[in-house]
């Protein structure tokens, strides 16, 4: 089996510490706020962006962007259109900052219910889906560069 | 920018205030200000002052099963945000009110009238500039004599909405386009919307529920506006009962609310089973 990438078995175990939901939001708040260190530059993509990099379900309207590194991993950007969208930006700056440069290996198979790990089991349906679906398109464009290699 | 809410032609105008109705009753303690967000974390990164949050997960579902909090229930989260059946509430949220509209469906299910929707939700708030903050209030506790739910009115069950459909009676799907055509979403291993069949009710018309909102400032449209949408364009009719679904009944509170309130619709129901029912439901019929 294929385990989580260090840094996120990392924010994962953090979060598990937490068992005040009010603290963990407060955490996951204070996460969204980098989410400026993570946001796609200009010369990787620029609006309108690509359906193909729309995250699927996502209400918060957020996009994924994967650049190729010189050692074979990949760094992951995002866009969150929704200024609103606080827990698309914190699920973005998690994965950015825990996958960027990881074996592809283990970024294909980040299982997308580590969701509730970092959210909680008591997240609504609706956004769990969507913040699933961000998972899902980084893990597919992990997915994609193993198929081509 | 938006007309005057009494000038827009509304059925029942009184259902909404605007941002500046509010920032005049902050500190009345007649009024509740609840916020009701899609996003779990908006609420503790800034709110309006004095507002309290109904999450709907937690304060508005049954815990174990999909239901809706129960008379006792309603009377505990009442009691928790201060609330008595005297009290005005006015709801606001993320997303053009569509949680806000989901939480005030739930409280007329409780028969507490006295509620209102603040026009332009939480984007026009911080659009203007108003103050938000950080500070959780804390109200004494209320007793609330609530009533038992009454799903009678406003609420749709499944074998209900079968009899509506085999009646030929109108259904408004306000899902995106996409969702009512059942169209594949274009990552194989990602779930259909939780179900297992994509398409819409038979006979349902596609009215997607943001097309009721003014997109620059979150407002509600116009009467003559809405009209057009659902009456010119779907053939609803004011008298008809009319039955709208989503796919969990969020978004279609919000629709719900529009006909209801705001174009005077008096048989309007809000299917909650929606998509995740009806799709992964042995044996109904659906419509591609």
């Amino acid at each position: 089996m294929v385990g989580y990438p260090k840094p996120l078995a990392d924010v994962i175990a953090d979060m598990a510490s937490i068992t005040d939901r009010r603290e963990r939001q407060e955490l996951l708040i204070e996460t969204a706020d980098r989410f400026a260190s993570v946001r796609v530059p200009a010369d990787v993509a620029q609006p309108p962006y690509s359906e193909a990099n729309r995250a699927p379900a996502c209400e918060s309207e957020a996009y994924v962007f994967a650049v190729d590194q010189p050692d074979g991993t990949l760094r992951y950007y995002f866009d969150v259109l929704n200024p609103q969208g606080l827990s698309a930006m914190a699920m973005a700056v998690i994965l950015a900052e825990t996958l960027s440069g990881q074996p592809l290996e283990q970024v294909a198979q980040t299982p997308t219910d580590l969701v509730f790990n970092l959210f909680g089991r008591e997240i609504s349906m609706g956004k769990g889906a969507g913040l699933m679906g961000i998972i899902a398109l980084v893990q597919a464009e992990a997915k994609r560069r193993l198929k081509a290699s | 920018m938006a007309t005057a809410i009494h000038e827009r032609g509304y059925a029942h105008p009184d259902t909404l205030v605007s941002t500046e109705w509010v920032a005049a009753h902050l500190n009345d303690p007649n009024v509740r200000i609840i916020e009701s967000n899609e996003d779990p974390l908006l609420y503790l990164s800034g709110h309006i002052p004095g507002a309290v949050q109904v999450d709907w997960t937690n304060d508005l579902n049954d815990p174990v099963r999909r239901d809706y909090i129960s008379r006792d229930g309603f009377a505990a989260l009442m009691s928790r945000i201060g609330v008595t059946p005297e009290m005005t509430v006015v709801f606001y949220g993320d997303k053009n009110n569509w949680w806000a509209c989901y939480a005030f469906w739930v409280f007329q299910l409780f028969n507490h009238t006295n509620a209102k929707i603040m026009d332009g939700g939480r984007a026009k708030w911080e659009q203007e500039k108003r103050p938000l903050t950080r500070e959780v209030p804390m109200y004494p506790a209320t007793t609330y004599p609530a009533p038992d739910r009454d799903d009678s009115a406003i609420r749709a069950f499944r074998d209900q909405v079968l009899a509506h459909v085999k009646a030929g009676k109108p259904l408004i799907d306000v899902r995106t386009p996409a969702e009512y055509i059942g169209e594949k979403l274009h990552m194989p291993e990602y779930p259909q919307e939780g179900a297992l069949r994509g398409g819409h009710i038979p006979g349902a018309k596609n009215v997607p529920w943001a097309e009721a909102i003014n997109p620059e400032d979150g407002t509600f449209k116009p009467a003559d506006e809405l009209r057009a949408l659902y009456e010119k364009e779907q053939g609803l009719n004011p008298a008809d009962e009319v039955i709208t679904y989503c796919r969990i009944g969020e978004r279609s509170s919000h629709s719900w609310f529009v006909l209801k309130y705001l174009l005077g619709y008096s048989h309007v129901r809000n299917y909650d089973g929606s998509w995740t029912e009806w799709g992964n439901a042995v044996g109904l019929p659906i419509e591609r």
